[in-house]
This record gives structure tokens, sequence and C-alpha cells, in this order.
């Protein structure tokens, strides 16, 4: 291809049906067309039988298509947005549990404090530590925490959304209504 | 209306107008099974082995272009369905499998012929469904139809744990289907659709290239309607033989590894290259980056994952082919009128002959012997004695090709082969699917000695289910496309591809209780032919065939089409190939 020849990360977001067997179909889908997935993160959306997946995957121009166009064939897929090159803001968790002894134990603080991170647990030999940002800042607060002695670190996979518009207003959904007993495709039953 | 999930499978069957199941028995459908004892409607057919139950289902969708339906039990038989699964994901077969699975309690628990059945057939059907509610059966099996039905077609299948199938619910029966998440698009983007009409009027050496796509979605007659009106010659895949007459004065016949020598030298020469429902596949297009250099593409398919995935298309059309060649025809016809259009027609006289020449010089040919039967005078005698118009089925391998290449197609669903996943033994369950669809039909398999080994069991089938299918085995007492692998690009280390003599097919067709003939010489053959077409039970017409014959034009994997090898190979043609390889 001519243009977009380099690779690079690109973060989708894919809406899908929030049914069992849904997250094996689009892992299933990476294996097997041998694309691969930097992060991959779930969880359901204001509506529960959505599901929204944020993805990180890596490739050219002509792979991402690809990608897009294989992940909405995907029966389950409701719909696929490449956040990328739109205006989006995107945020990783993570959790670090590290060495707290006497003599570092300020300094931890004081770098948990430029990093806006919270202190989720304390014990006499270890700070928890709990931070959020995107990939970049995330990855600088664990190169600061290292010399300190990480005894264990668990991150998240990304999450986006796009930036919102700057006039127009989305209407509030309605109040959840009890779901009906049955389908609501369901016409009536037979006989 | 209450009853129990087995019922009410079939009762939903029957609403979709399923009349024919290939299927076989087992522990976790006996339920269903149960129910077909006393129910009306639905021929049941017995299979002898579950694969065959899913290629038979997929011979009659293809032959009707309805959904093929096949019912097997869990575990084993649901693992030996895959092969079906596949093939018609890669043909873009509709059918629907229902499987067996182990109760609902069970499940995990590495239960007595239990499988992982969704988890085994995700990535090989278009979609699959785990029944786990009664009241779930109906629009599952709706929307299971309708997704193997529609858009670009596909196999879909449906797993029924044994409680579900005992256990009695309320029928829901949606009488329309909506899914928010699966709206394929039928209609072309008129602007793109403008723009290839515009293209291809003032093409000067245009081809169309036409895949199976135009038969899933009936638009055969359009295709021609828009070839005769702009004099555009005509290139199919395998899987497209029957879109468009062999005998046409514009078919370029087959392109690709096996094709014609003129259909691959029109297209490499051509400036446009219209593709229609086909998906540029490694065997039609050699080396990509070798292939159609000088074309600007359009391409025209339902399936936009299809588009700009192996060559990048200049003009994509996301569409049902006939729906899309409607309105391309009315397009052409206005472009028609205008100036750059005329003067480009009279280039294209210049095209038509050079393509001729092609023609003249190159045709497909082979060398007669009067002792040994070559295997495409076999084929070309039963075209002549069918006059094109009975339905061929094929296994794989080169007598496929073979079949292919010599066969005169008139119409479409009439051609039946594994084209994507190449499933040696999809030959004889394929043609009972096709004959239970149109009994009283003509159907001819043609299948290779290796290949038809691979599901001859199914002549059980043919004999006990009335299924009368003739079948030519084109004998070569081997594996053939691998020795002729092995010849050309291996150096004649031949290996593994001896089947001499064993079975004895005639005897073996008899014990099957059918009519075994066999011919070893060439005068034998026109008769032997005859007397298979007036046999009303299924025939074996054994063919033994010289052993040594290769399938030509050929171009070796990963070369790109113009370096086609045209005839049996020298020694510098050997090397030529040998240097070429890049695997099978």
């Amino acid at each position: 291809m001519q243009n977009g020849h380099e690779p690079r990360k690109h973060t989708i977001a894919v809406l899908v049906e929030n049914k069992f067997g849904v997250l094996s179909r689009v892992a299933g889908l990476f294996s097997a067309r041998g694309y691969n997935i930097e992060s991959l993160s779930v969880g359901e959306t204001l509506d529960a039988t959505v599901s929204r997946m944020t993805l990180v995957v890596r490739g050219d121009e002509f792979v991402i298509e690809q990608v897009t166009k294989q992940l909405h064939k995907l029966i389950d897929v409701i719909k696929v947005t490449d956040l990328t090159d739109d205006s989006h803001v995107e945020r990783e968790l993570v959790l670090v549990r590290v060495n707290a002894e006497p003599q570092l134990r300020a300094e931890i603080l004081r770098t948990a404090d430029i990093f806006r991170a919270k202190v989720v647990d304390v014990t006499p030999a270890s700070f928890t530590l709990e931070a959020t940002g995107d990939e970049g800042k995330v990855d600088a607060f664990i190169e600061l925490l290292r010399p300190m002695g990480i005894q264990e670190l668990v991150r998240t996979g990304r999450v986006a959304i796009a930036r919102g518009p700057k006039t127009r207003l989305r209407k509030p959904d309605p109040p959840k209504r009890p779901r009906p007993s049955d389908d609501p495709r369901v016409v009536g039953f037979a006989d | 209306m209450r009853m129990s999930g087995a019922r009410m499978v079939l009762e939903c069957l029957k609403r979709e107008g399923v009349d024919v199941v290939f299927g076989l028995p087992g522990g976790a459908v006996l339920p269903i099974y149960d129910a077909l004892y006393d129910f009306e409607g639905l021929r049941h057919i017995l299979v002898r082995q579950e694969a065959a139950a899913g290629h038979a289902a997929e011979g009659y969708a293809r032959a009707t272009g309805r959904v093929g339906v096949c019912l097997v039990t869990s575990g084993p038989a649901a693992t030996n369905l895959v092969t079906a699964l596949q093939d018609a994901l890669m043909d873009s077969i509709p059918i629907v499998a229902f499987t067996g699975q182990v109760p609902t309690h069970l499940i995990g628990n590495d239960a007595f012929q239990e499988a992982d059945n969704v988890g085994i057939t995700r990535p090989c059907t278009k979609h699959n469904f785990l029944v786990k509610d009664g009241k779930d059966i109906g629009p599952i099996i709706r929307e299971a139809f309708h997704i193997a039905a529609t858009g670009r077609p596909g196999p879909v299948h449906v797993d029924l744990p044994k409680d579900i199938l005992v256990k009695e619910a309320d029928l829901v029966w949606p009488e329309h289907v909506h899914m928010r998440s699966y709206n394929p698009n039928y209609d072309g983007h008129p602007g793109q659709i403008k723009r290839a009409a515009r293209l291809l009027t003032r093409a000067r050496k245009p081809v169309l290239y036409v895949g199976g796509g135009v038969i899933s979605a009936d638009a055969d007659r359009e295709l021609r309607e828009l070839a005769e009106l702009t004099q555009i010659p005509v290139t199919t895949t395998l899987m497209g033989l029957g879109a468009f007459p062999s005998e046409h004065p514009l078919s370029l016949e087959m392109l690709g590894m096996h094709g014609t020598y003129y259909a691959n030298m029109a297209v490499h020469h051509s400036d446009v290259l219209v593709a229609v429902g086909a998906r540029f596949d490694d065997r039609v297009t050699g080396r990509v980056d070798a292939f159609a250099p000088h074309a600007e593409i359009v391409h025209i398919d339902i399936d936009p994952s299809s588009i700009s995935k192996n060559i990048k298309v200049d003009v994509p059309i996301v569409g049902d082919c006939g729906r899309v060649l409607r309105a391309l025809l009315a397009a052409v016809r206005e472009e028609l009128e205008t100036e750059p259009a005329a003067a480009a027609r009279e280039a294209r006289g210049q095209w038509l002959a050079q393509i001729a020449e092609w023609k003249a010089k190159f045709p497909l040919r082979y060398d007669w012997d009067d002792d040994v039967v070559k295997p495409q005078y076999v084929i070309q005698e039963i075209s002549n004695l069918t006059r094109g118009e009975a339905h061929i089925v094929t296994g794989v391998g080169q007598h496929q090709m073979w079949a292919a290449q010599y066969y005169k197609f008139k119409h479409p669903r009439a051609w039946f082969t594994s084209g994507g996943l190449g499933t040696m033994g999809y030959g004889l369950p394929a043609a009972m699917g096709v004959q239970a669809a149109r009994p009283g039909r003509l159907v001819i398999n043609i299948d290779g000695d290796g290949s038809f080994a691979m599901n001859s069991q199914e002549l059980a089938t043919c004999f006990t289910e009335n299924l009368p299918v003739k079948t030519v085995i084109i004998n070569n007492s081997g594996h053939g496309m691998v020795r002729q692998w092995q010849r050309i690009i291996y150096k004649e280390r031949f290996f593994a591809i001896d089947l001499p003599g064993v079975p004895d097919w005639v005897r073996l067709a008899e014990a099957y209780g059918c009519v075994g003939l066999r011919v070893t010489r060439p005068s034998e053959l026109v008769p032997a032919i005859e007397k298979m077409l007036s046999t009303p039970a299924p025939v074996v017409l054994d063919v033994c065939v010289d052993k040594d014959e290769c399938v030509f034009p050929m171009v070796p994997a990963g070369g790109a089409n113009t370096d086609m090898i045209l005839e049996p190979p020298t020694r510098a043609l050997k090397d030529k190939a040998a240097k070429s390889q890049t695997g099978f």
C-alpha cells in the first residue's frame, strides 16, 4: 500500500451484544487471522445488553482496515469505531505494591503525589498505589517506582472515549423500564 | 403451543420450509429421532458418516439456493462434521447444522461423547448457537436460517443439549427476524456504480472476472446481459463455472492456477478488471504483485471484508451481485451514449481479436493415445453425451481440474465442487444432496480414486435411499495431483502417492448394491458411459486412465499467472518451475 505503510497502534472501540462467547469470537478472530492484540478490556455499557470492548492493535492501515472489517463481520458485533485519528481520551489504571522501607516511605508518597496516585493499602513493609493515566504516564510512574522494589503490579488494558461535541447535548436516557419477560421481537406465540 | 424441544426443532424446520434432512442418529439427539418417528413432511436421509451429512446439505443448498440442513449427535459426530462446516464457510454455502450435546448439567464434565461443540465450530461457521432454554429454540432456529441465507451465505451451527430436547416448552416463533448487529448491505453505492460504468465502457481491454457469488445471487442473466451489451469477455473462477456458458464466444473459461492460457493472458493484459462475486483467491491470482498489473480494478461483493483483502481495489462496490449488476446495466446504457465510450468500442474490437489469437495459439489440449484412456477424453465424452446438461459434482484433485476445464457448462447451479477448502471425498456425499434436491435429474460425480475412497461408504446411502448418483472414477492408481507436483516441482522424488489396484471398484460398487462398470481402453469409453446413463440405479464407472497425465496449463504456487507451464515439462521447464517453488 502506498500510504499508511508504517505500523502503529490503533485504539478501536467495539460495541458487542452482551452474550456468552462474544469475547472468544473476538479473540479467536485475532488468533485465526494472525493479528496481535496489545490489550483488550471489556465492560457493560449503559444498556446492559451491550458490552463495549476497547482493543489496542498494532498494524499498518491495510491491516487495520481488515481488522475493522473482520470485526464487523462477526454477527454479534454492533459497531466498530477506530478512535485513533479522532479526538479522544485514553486511560489505563495500574495497581502497584512497592517495598516501603522506612527511609523511602516519604519518597514513594511524593512520587505518588506527583502522579496523583492514591495509596489504597499500607503495611509496615509495603504501599499499594493506584494510578490512572495514558500509557506514557503509567509507564513513567512504574519506572520511578522500580528502584524502590516493586513487589507486584497489575495494569488494566486501555479504555478510550471520544471527546464530546462542543454544542450538542445528548438527551438523557429515560429511566430504566423493567424488562419485558419475553423478547420484544416476538410478535406473539404461535397457535 | 407446548411441546418437547425435540418436536419443536422439527416444527421449526418445517416452518422454515425444510423438506430434507441429512443425518445420523446417536445418544444426544435421540429425542429428535424419536420425534421424527411420527412426524410428517420431513424426509430424513441416513448417511454413513457425519461429514457426508454436511457435504450432502451443501450439495442440496447449492442445487436449490435454499438452506441445506444436517443433523448429527454430540462429540465425535460434531467433530466429524467440522470439515463440512469449514468447506461451506470457504465456499459460502448456506447450511444449518444441528448437533446434539450432553445435558446442560453435564456440560463441562467430560461426559460421554462430550466435546465443546460451539467452541470447536466457532472459527469454521458464520455463526453458532448453544441453546440453553427451550423457549429459545424457535428464535434461534429463525436467526440461524436468516444468517445462513442472507448476506454472504455460510454455515450456521446450532448445538442442542439433550435435556432441552426432552423438556416441554412453549413454541416461540418470531414472524420477522430483526438483528441490530447484522444488517447486510444489498444495494451498491450509486456513485461507485457510476464510476464503474464509466470505467468499463471506456476501457480498451476490459475483462469480467466472475466467481461463485454470481451463482449464489442468481445473477447469471444480468451478467450475460452486461457482457453482451458491452462485449466484455468473461472468465470465471472454479466456483463461478456455470455462471456464464463455457461455449459463449465471449467466454474465456476458467482462470488461475489451472485456468486457460487465454484467460490468464487476458487478465494480465487487461486495463479494467471487473470482479463480480469473487475473492481474489491465491489459486486465482498467483503472485499478487504480478496479477493484472495494468488494470484498474472494480470489485463487486456482498462481503466488505473480501474487498482489498488480497488485492488493492480501485472501485469497491459492496452489495448483492444481482442488484448491483442491474444498477450497473442501467448506468452502462447511459454511458454507452457518450463519445468516449464510442471511441473505446473501436479499440474493443482489437482486444477481442487479440483474445481470439491467444485462443487459437494455446487452446486446451492433450495428446491422444489409442491404447491408454486420457482423462481429459473421459470428461469430453461425458460433456458431449450429456450435452452439458448434467449436474456435475467432483472430488478434489486432477480429475476436478480436468472436469472444470473440459466440461462445457451451460447453466448455473449445475456444478458442485469443493473450491476453497479442497476437501477430498466431497464428491459422492455432495452428489447425494444434489440428487435429493433434484430427483429424476442426472447427477454425475466425477471423482478420483484417491478422493472417492474418502467417502465411498456413502454408496450404501445411495443404494438404500434411492439416490441414483452416477460416479465416474478417473482412476490413475494414485494421488495424481500430488504425483504431478512431485514430478514437476519435487524433481520426481515420488513418495506416498501410489494406490495400486485395491479396492476393485466394480466389486465394491456391487457389494453396496450398486452397478459397477470398468473401462480400460479408449474404444470402450462411449458405450460404457451410455450404459451408465441408461441405468436407473446408482453406478460406479471405473475408468483406468493414463497415470502419468498432468493438468496443464499450470501456474506453480507463488508464480505469476504469465509463468504458465503449458505442456509436459522438458528439462528447462522443470528448472524454471523448481525455482518458483514456494510450497503446496
